[in-house]
Parts: structure tokens; C-alpha cells; sequence
């Protein structure tokens, strides 16, 4: 129900200052104004509130009314949500678009889920069972991918009074009632706060990684599935098409994918892209597991701030049902900047470039809702968080860069001279580095080889050993360095060609799977032994350059696909063959 | 126009540079339409930048000098500002704020718009498709534009960024039906502006390019307002004309400056080098207007120009308009004083749509991995040209002796053409093969055996 609590007194910009406020909370969701644009409120004074409205505040006059259902921001959670399309504050763009055109209007007001879309609901508990917050009592078949679980609201516990028989239902019939001195209707769907993380039984250990089929990330800076990613680089250096491919390609079972502050051609490349998209691993349509959240940068500001609110706390809903999920954040800079542009409306003391002093809160605050997790229902589920970071001028020390990297235990560098020679992924392999490797070590090593992490320092070593060769060559040129040394340079640079390259826009190359990457390191470390010991007998290495077992390492990436790896793996021994001719 | 409740108020409160605060009025909306008259009985607008209780906060377009605080009569017009838009304000000039310029009246209107434009949903988007030529090289094979893309150009002063602008301009022309020009000038001297009038005169496009000039010499609160209305127009004539408009904005750092002059005023706590911290919204609000919508023909490509104070690409201005736009086109100062024209720098360009608009089915089915292999290879001679600065050229292994030839071959035959030269995109790819061809094949591993076959020229 609405009531009126207040009238508007000062309008600034996306914020609006309003006096005679009576009964009003902190964070409190209210509409503003005759065309009721959606705000919360973000601080009380006296007879004053202070409210972000998360629409255009054109026209807004002093003296129009303020209205509140009484309630926090919130989220609607239920069944619909996959393949959906929202925005910054969960009003779902394809029924605006459907209802307003192509332009969006203010003053939308449309439920996130649809409520005349009927759901096949199978109930897994029966009358009269004990029950608690955060059980789950029934199944629905949202997508050919996934079950959606209808859970208990977290703070319910009773006993089930009625549930309902296996059948279609709208989300507005009820499906159980609940007892425990009163009657609670339990419905397919129900509402959370954004901006309270939705509780668990406990924290478990990050031990899996998340496979991203892109092999700069898997093998060389991993991250498990429960971990923090950051990814920082300036602009055109692929941070957009990193979050996409790893939208695409990564093995989370639920992508939730924040488009915060960017441009509105990305996310129309998503649109139409991901449908057409299939998972490698389960044959199904990518849009069947993935939720959007577009709040474009043309969007109102305080929805731009929200969004990634929106955005984990869907996430922590289908983690709570016991799946991986995996949300992109692109780009928290953005979210940032929103939160620097209310600040400064309201007035607050500013610290470094204009930022709040809350920023290091907020940031630290929202990495901590992902994580490993033990749900209240037993089951493990996990969010990994990987936000993009837009540092202004490519610079890393800035607040927004600087603050998340104490929140995060993986960092992948995007780096300006790599970008500007094409070579993609862009992540640096000397500024980026993963705190995950001891933990998701044994995932590697029990299932695909026991070498894993041991390769792993090797390249690393090699690649090291190249920066300072090429401190070097850069004085005095290539020609003086001994021939074993000009050999790890020529190794280091087929592993960048051939490895740590990696183009999305190839069919076989878009995506590597562990097994693929691994195969291809072990040849690159291979080639390079035999090579070593024909230049210690005293071999040249454009002699090497000229051999057939060269081109094959070269061509290597692009030749096998993910269906003739056993090829692959017999490459290492036709390799062996063809350098011992040399040896003659 | 006429159609407002004229309610007015005599009186202001406090003169500051462009704003004025008045009070004891009601009913006033945010960001809405004031029209304030002098003394003398000349009338000018503006912009409400706050309300509040019995107070507005208002920026005067025109400027404040010759306003008095007791004889200034103010009006409220009930309504954001707007522009009267048809399909005549092609070859027609206005100024900043939209009074025609060129001695006609103003044009019929078909629909008065609200200048600050609305959010395109990002549904109803659809994807940039079909590239432009351009009939430069540099641009089309190496960073290609696209319908729809919004695509800036990163100069300094003294470059020849409005030569390419006009060049792009010109030569595009021959793609498609229903093409126009939408041409919006914010703070530039008047030989900019008579420049462009003239280029497009003598090229015979005048009639189909809207001009909206606010230049040096107008207050620097019109500016903000200017890019709105030029953007309003394009808007009309591609979404409900079903044109493809080509809207050129010079120069954006002008712009970004009068911002922050306003900004300022209003005592706005600053982000960096004293730009407000909505920069980028405000930005984004304008660059967010390029695009193509889902079953409309029309389309709006923007390239804004913008040059970079201090040569500094990391300023505020382009690292902001680099995070908005799709990529972005930079100049090269040290090229251009080797007499390379058009002086696009080959590393720091990039087009960000090119990717999904190129190769099979779109271009010839080399072109993108004939341009990722130009660019690493160029990368590589720059790294080759420091070192021979440092050990000299003798000391230099013969392969990278061939780089150097290809890095002098690659600027003075590929990226070097004409103002007048059009180079159709086959020529450009020839071309390109022209200059690769110089190193040898086992060098080109970016490429597939196939295209090397069929393409690459024994020397």
C-alpha cells in the first residue's frame, strides 16, 4: 500500500531532498513525484530525507509528493529469471521495450517476473513436515539446464500445513502454507533486500577452479570458484571481451553478467550474440543459464550504483540452491563514479579524486558476498565475482584500482603495449598474478596431471628469465647473447603466439579446455628441452626455425580441436623424431 | 513555442558568471526551460539547474552581462528545453542554441523534441552493422567504421583532424541512400567553421548537412547545449526519417571546458583536474546517442573530434571519451611532421566494432588477419626503430633491416594517400599485401597459409 510521507523540497540532479517526512527508513524505497519515479533513502535529517531516485528528475518540482510501500529495495527471486534482461533496478527491458518502444520512458512500473506465465512446480516435502528457513520444498523446471528450487524464505520455519500437488501455477497462487502459531502462504517466489547478503550456514574452502577455457587465465592465473577477480586496464585493452568470453566459456552453472556504466552497443552484442550461442559442455543454449543486469552508461546514475546490488544478490539466490555462479561485474570503476557523482550531490567531504570516504567499505563489503559456501539447505554452492576495473589513464594507483586490489586474491593486468600490438588476451603475465594456485592445485593434479603446477613455474621461470634478456637486447641487440639464451627468447615468444594468444573470434580457438592447454604447454616445455640440448652439441638456432617441428608447434593452437586431442598428445613424439634428424 | 503559461517574475536574488538564483517563485520543475528578459527588453534562455522550495537555480545560455537584478524579468516555461525539428534543417545553418544563422527564418517543424534526448533500451539496439568506406586506407582496413559506431578522433592542436573529418565526410557519401551530415561546432574559431562550410560546398553536400555553430566568440554556457541540439536533430532524421546521419561534433575538449566552467560556478565538489565527477555521465549521455534501433533504416554515426590538451592521452577528456566510444582514431604528431598525411597513428587506433564487421561474408576474407598481422608487425618495427637509436642501424640483424623497410613502406605507401585520393577498401587490402610482402613469409604467423598463398607477392 502506498502512503504519502513527505514532499519534495530541493531537486539536484538525481537527488531530491524532501521535508514534512514522517515515518520514513534508512534505504526505505519510495516514488517521487506525479510520474512516481523510484527512489531510496540514503540519509535522514530531522524532518528531512535525502533520496536517490534512480530515474531522470526533469520536471520535478518542489511541493510534489512522496510516496513508500514501506519496504527496503528489493529483488524479486523466482522462477523466470534466467535468459532475462534487466536493468539497473530489476524492471525487465524486453516487456518496457514491448510496452514503450524504443526509448525508455520514466515512471515504469513493471514486475520483474512475469506473473501469467504458468510453472510446472513438483513438491519434494510432504504435509506436515518440519521444516526450516532456507529448505528447499519443490522443484520447477525453469530452463532445459536448470532446476530452480523453490526455498523457504531464510527467516521462515514451521511446519508445512498444505502444499500444493504437482502442477502448473502462476507466481501469484500460493504452493504451501507454513505453521508455527500463525499461517504463513508460501509462494514460487519471494522478495530480498539488495543490499543485505542473504544468510548461510558457513564459509568452505575454495578448492575447485573455475575453467574458463581461456588459457592464459586457467593455467597461468587461475581462480577458484568462490574467488575475487580483478580486472584492471585502460580502455581498448579487452576487458569488455574478457568478461564475455569468460560469460561464454566458463563452467559456472548460472552466469550473472552486469553490464554497469558501459556502452549499450556491448550489451546489444550480447543480446543478439547469446542466443545463438551453445555450451560445449551441456548442448544446451548459453541463454539458459545466464541472467543480464544493463544499466548502460546513458542510464540514470543511482540505478548505475544499485546494479551491482541487483546483480549479487540474484547470485546469492541461485547459490543458495546449491549451484556455482559465476557474476560479472563490468565495470566496478563505474559503479564507483556513481557513487562519487551522489556523494558529491549530497554534500559529503570528499577524500582522493572526489571519492567518499565509504568507498573502501562499499568495495570491501561486496566482495565479501561471494565466496565458497555451506547453504542453510546443506548443500555447497559458490559465487566467483570478476569485476572489471576502468582505471582513469590506465593508471593502477587510483582509488578504485588501489582499494579493490585489497579485497581480491587475483588480479590480471591488462596491459596497454600488449593491447596495442593485438596480442589478446592483454593480461600481463608480470603484473598479474593468483592466490588461488595452492588451493585449486589438486583439482589439477588428480584430473589432469600431476606436473600441472610444476610446468606452471617452469613457463613462468622462462618467461621471467625473457624480461631480462630483453632489458638487454634493448641496449646492446640480439647477436651477443649466447645461443642457449636467444633459445629462451624464441621459446618465449612461440608461447606467446601460440598459448598465451588466443583469439575469441575463432571457432577452435575461442575456447581451450584443461586438458587441451595443458597438452599444448607440455609440447612448448618439450620442444624447448630437445632444443636446448641440440644447441649445447653445438647446433645454431635458425637451424631449429627451419624445421617442420617448428611449424607444427607454431600451427599447434589452431590444428586440434577439442575432439582430436589424442593427436595432440602424440605431437610431442613426431616432434622428438623430426629435431633427431638435426642431431645427424 | 507559444504555448506556455507565461507566468513572470521580476527580480533576482544573486548574478554569478551564467547563473542566476532567484526566489519567491513555485512550481518551477527541474531542469526545465527560463526565459529571462533585460532592461533593454531582450529576451534570452536558459536552463533550471536546481529547485528547491521557493527557489531555482538558473544557467542563462546567452551569457549574463547588461542583467540587472532588479529590472530582469523572468518567465517559466512548464517545459524541459526543446528544438522544432523537419526534414529542412538539412542545409540550413543555426547557431548554439538553434536560431537560423543563414538570414532565412526558421525552419517548419514537424515535432518540438526534448534537447536531453532519452536512453535507447538496450534491447531495441541493434548491433552496428555495415561498414563505411571511407576511401582511407588507414581507416578502413586497419580500424574500420561502422554504421552506427561512434568512432572519435584524438588530435592536438595543429593537426589535421578537421581535414580528415571533412575527408571522411566527403567520400562516405557515395554508401547508401538518405545520407546526411549533422555538424555541430562548439567553441571553434569562425575559419574552422568557414572551412567546413566551404569543403562541403564545393564537394556539393552543403544541401544535405545541418549545421548548429556555437563559436569561440559565444558565451561558453551555449556549448553545453549545443552538442543536445544538433544530437536532437540527427535523432529525428534517423529514427523517424530513416536516414543515415553522420554527425561530426568538434570540438569536444571545448565542451568539457564549459562544463566544467559551470560546474565551478555552482561550487560542485571537483573529481579530476577540477572536471565534475559526472563527466563521464554527462558524456555518455551524449556519445550514447549514436546507434541503430531495431527495425528502423536510419542510423546515427558520431565522430566527435577532440584534441588533447598537452598532446596527453591519458587527460581526462579522451581517457573519458575512450571508455564511452568504440574505439578511437589518434593523430601522431611526430608523423605529421614527417609529412604523412592522414597521420593516424597505427598502435593507439583502434575500432572496436571492426571485429564483427569484417572478413567472410562482410569484407574480403582476409582483411582481419591481414590487419592484426600490420599491426603486430609495426609494433615490432617501433620496438626495432628505439633499438637502432640506440646501437645503429649497421648493427641491426638483416631480418629486422627488413622490418625497418617495411615500417618506412607501411607509413609512406599504405597510410600516406592524398586529401582529394579515394582508396576503395579492395585497393587499401592490395596495398597492404604490397608492404607485408616485404618480410618473409615465415614471419606472417598470423595469417593462414591459404590467404599467404593467394595473396602474398614474391619480391
Amino acid at each position: 500500500m502506498l502512503s504519502v510521507v513527505g514532499k519534495v523540497y530541493r531537486v539536484s540532479g538525481p537527488v531530491v531532498e524532501a521535508e514534512d517526512v514522517k515515518s520514513l527508513r534508512m534505504l526505505d524505497m519510495v516514488e517521487v513525484g506525479q510520474e512516481h519515479l523510484v527512489g531510496e533513502v540514503v540519509r535522514l535529517k530531522a524532518e528531512r530525507a535525502y533520496i536517490q531516485v534512480y530515474e531522470d528528475t526533469t520536471t520535478l518540482k518542489a511541493g510534489d509528493l512522496i510516496y513508500t510501500e514501506g519496504y527496503p529495495l528489493y529483488v524479486e527471486l523466482g522462477p523466470g529469471l534466467l535468459g532475462n534482461f534487466y536493468d539497473g533496478i530489476q524492471r525487465p527491458l524486453e516487456t518496457i521495450k514491448e510496452k514503450d518502444g524504443f526509448f525508455i520512458r520514466r515512471g515504469v512500473h513493471i514486475p520483474a517476473l512475469d506473473r501469467n506465465k504458468k510453472w510446472h512446480f513438483k513438491p519434494i516435502v510432504g504435509k506436515d513436515a518440519a521444516v526450516k528457513g532456507g529448505q528447499i520444498i519443490g522443484e520447477v523446471f525453469e530452463t532445459a539446464l536448470i532446476i530452480h528450487k523453490i526455498m523457504l524464505f531464510p527467516e521462515l520455519q514451521g511446519k508445512i500445513s498444505w502444499i500444493a500437488p504437482e502442477g502448473d501455477y502462476t507466481l501469484d497462487e500460493k504452493i504451501a502454507v507454513v505453521e508455527n502459531g500463525q499461517k504463513y502462504d508460501v509462494f514460487m517466489y519471494q522478495r530480498w533486500p539488495v543490499r543485505k547478503s542473504r544468510p548461510t550456514r558457513n564459509r568452505l574452502a575454495i578448492n575447485e577452479p573455475l575453467i574458463t577455457g581461456q588459457r592464459v587465465i586457467d593455467t597461468l592465473f587461475p581462480v577458484g570458484k568462490g574467488g575475487c577477480v580483478a580486472v584492471p586496464g585502460g580502455f581498448g585493452t579487452g576487458k569488455t571481451v574478457i568478461q564475455h568470453q569468460l560469460a561464454k566459456w566458463s563452467d559456472a552453472q548460472i552466469v550473472i553478467y552486469v553490464g554497469c556504466g558501459e556502452r549499450g552497443n556491448e550489451m546489444t552484442d550480447i543480446l543478439l550474440n547469446f542466443p545463438k550461442l551453445i555450451d560445449p559442455r551441456t548442448k544446451r543454449p548459453l541463454m539458459e543459464r545466464t541472467i543480464f543486469i544493463a544499466n548502460t552508461s546513458n542510464m540514470p546514475v543511482a540505478a548505475r550504483e544499485a546494479s551491482i546490488y541487483t546483480g549479487i544478490t540474484l547470485a546469492e539466490y541461485y547459490r543458495d540452491m546449491g549451484y556455482h555462479v559465476a557474476l560479472m561485474a563490468d565495470s566496478t570503476s563505474r559503479w564507483a563514479e556513481a557513487l562519487r557523482e551522489l556523494s558529491g550531490r549530497l554534500e559529503e567531504m570528499p577524500l582522493e579524486e572526489g571519492f567518499p570516504a565509504y568507498l573502501s567499505s562499499r568495495l570491501a563489503e561486496f566482495y565479501e558476498r561471494a565466496g565458497n559456501f555451506k547453504t542453510l539447505n546443506g548443500d555447497s554452492g559458490s559465487i566467483t565475482v570478476i569485476a572489471s576495473v576502468s582505471p582513469p589513464g590506465g593508471d593502477f594507483s587510483e582509488p578504485v584500482t588501489s582499494h579493490t586490489k585489497r579485497f581480491i586474491r587475483c588480479f590480471w593486468a591488462l596491459d596497454r603495449d600488449l593491447a596495442n600490438a593485438r596480442h589478446y588476451p592483454s593480461i600481463s603475465w608480470i603484473d598479474s598474478y593468483s592466490e588461488y594456485l595452492e588451493d585449486i592445485k589438486g583439482w589439477w593434479h588428480s584430473n589432469i596431471s600431476p606436473n600441472w603446477l610444476a610446468f606452471r613455474y617452469r613457463i613462468m621461470e622462462l618467461l621471467q628469465k625473457e624480461q631480462r634478456l630483453l632489458q638487454v637486447i634493448k641496449l646492446v641487440g640480439p647477436d651477443v647473447l649466447p645461443q642457449r639464451q636467444r633459445l629462451v627468447i624464441e621459446i618465449c615468444s612461440i608461447f606467446k603466439n601460440t598459448f598465451l594468444q588466443q583469439s575469441a573470434f575463432d571457432d577452435i580457438d575461442t575456447f581451450s579446455s584443461a586438458r587441451k592447454q595443458f597438452l599444448l604447454l607440455t609440447n612448448i616445455l618439450n620442444f624447448y628441452d630437445r632444443c636446448d640440448e641440440l644447441i649445447k652439441k653445438g647446433l645454431n638456432i635458425s637451424e631449429i626455425k627451419s624445421t617442420s617441428a617448428y611449424q607444427e608447434i607454431m600451427r599447434m593452437r589452431h590444428k586440434y580441436s577439442e575432439n582430436n586431442l589424442e593427436e595432440l598428445e602424440k605431437l610431442s613424439r613426431t616432434i622428438d623424431e623430426s629435431l633427431k634428424e638435426l642431431e645427424l | 513555442m507559444q504555448n506556455y503559461k507565461a507566468r513572470e517574475y521580476v527580480g533576482l536574488e544573486e548574478i554569478v558568471g551564467p547563473i542566476f538564483f532567484i526566489r519567491n517563485i513555485h512550481n518551477v520543475g527541474y531542469n526545465e526551460l527560463v526565459e529571462i528578459v533585460d532592461e533593454t527588453g531582450k529576451s534570452r534562455l536558459g536552463v533550471t539547474l536546481e529547485v528547491g522550495k521557493g527557489y531555482a537555480v538558473v544557467e542563462i545560455l546567452e551569457g549574463t552581462s547588461g542583467l540587472s537584478l532588479n529590472n530582469s524579468r523572468v518567465r517559466f516555461r512548464e517545459q524541459p528545453l526543446t528544438l522544432g525539428v523537419s526534414e529542412d534543417v538539412l542545409g540550413r545553418i543555426f547557431d548554439g542554441k538553434g536560431n537560423p544563422l543563414d538570414g532565412m527564418p526558421k525552419p517548419l517543424c514537424d515535432k518540438m523534441l526534448d534537447v536531453n534526448g532519452l536512453a535507447i533500451n538496450p534491447t531495441a539496439r541493434d548491433y552496428p552493422k555495415n561498414i563505411i568506406e571511407t576511401g582511407i586506407s588507414a581507416i578502413d582496413v586497419m580500424n574500420t567504421l561502422v554504421r552506427g559506431q561512434k568512432l572519435p578522433i584524438f588530435s592536438g592542436s595543429g593537426l589535421p583532424h578537421d581535414l580528415i573529418a571533412t575527408q571522411i565526410a566527403c567520400q562516405a557519401r557515395v554508401e547508401g541512400e538518405g545520407f546526411c551530415v549533422v555538424f555541430a561546432a562548439m567553441g571553434v574559431k569562425y575559419d574552422t567553421v568557414r572551412f567546413f562550410i566551404k569543403t562541403f560546398e564545393d564537394s556539393g553536400v552543403l544541401e544535405r548537412v545541418a549545421m548548429f555553430l556555437s563559436l569561440a566568440d559565444s558565451p561558453s554556457i551555449e556549448r553545453t547545449m549545443t552538442p543536445r541540439l544538433a544530437l536532437t536533430a540527427a535523432e529525428y532524421l534517423a529514427f523517424t526519417k530513416n536516414m543515415h546521419v553522420l554527425v561530426i561534433m568538434t570540438d569536444m575538449s571545448n565542451y568539457c571546458e564549459a562544463l566544467r566552467e559551470v560546474s565551478t560556478i555552482r561550487g560542485e565538489i571537483p573529481a579530476r583536474k577540477g572536471y565534475p565527477g559526472y563527466l563521464y555521465s554527462d558524456l555518455a549521455s551524449l556519445y550514447e546517442r549514436a546507434g541503430m534501433i531495431k527495425n528502423v533504416k536510419g542510423s546515427i554515426t558520431q565522430i566527435p573530434i577532440l584534441t588533447m590538451p598537452n598532446d596527453d592521452i591519458t587527460h581526462p577528456i579522451p581517457d573519458l571519451t575512450g571508455y564511452i566510444t568504440e574505439g578511437q582514431i589518434v593523430l601522431e604528431r611526430e608523423m605529421y611532421s614527417r609529412g604523412i598525411y592522414p597521420p593516424i597513428a597505427g598502435l593507439p587506433s583502434l575500432s572496436r566494432l571492426m571485429k564483427d564487421n569484417v572478413g567472410k561474408g562482410f569484407t574480403r576474407e582476409d582483411h582481419p588477419a591481414l590487419a592484426s598481422q600490420l599491426f603486430s608487425c609495426y609494433a615490432r618495427v617501433k620496438d626495432i626503430r628505439a633499438l637502432a637509436s640506440i646501437i645503429g642501424e649497421e648493427e641491426l640483424a638483416p631480418l629486422d633491416l627488413l622490418y625497418l623497410k617495411f615500417g618506412d613502406e607501411f607509413e609512406r605507401k599504405f597510410l600516406s594517400q592524398g586529401y582529394h585520393e579515394r582508396r576503395t577498401l579492395e585497393e587499401g587490402l592490395d596495398l597492404g599485401w604490397d608492404v607485408i610482402s616485404i618480410l618473409p613469409k615465415e614471419e606472417l604467423v598470423r595469417i593462414k597459409d591459404e590467404f599467404i598463398a593467394e595473396h602474398y607477392k614474391k619480391r
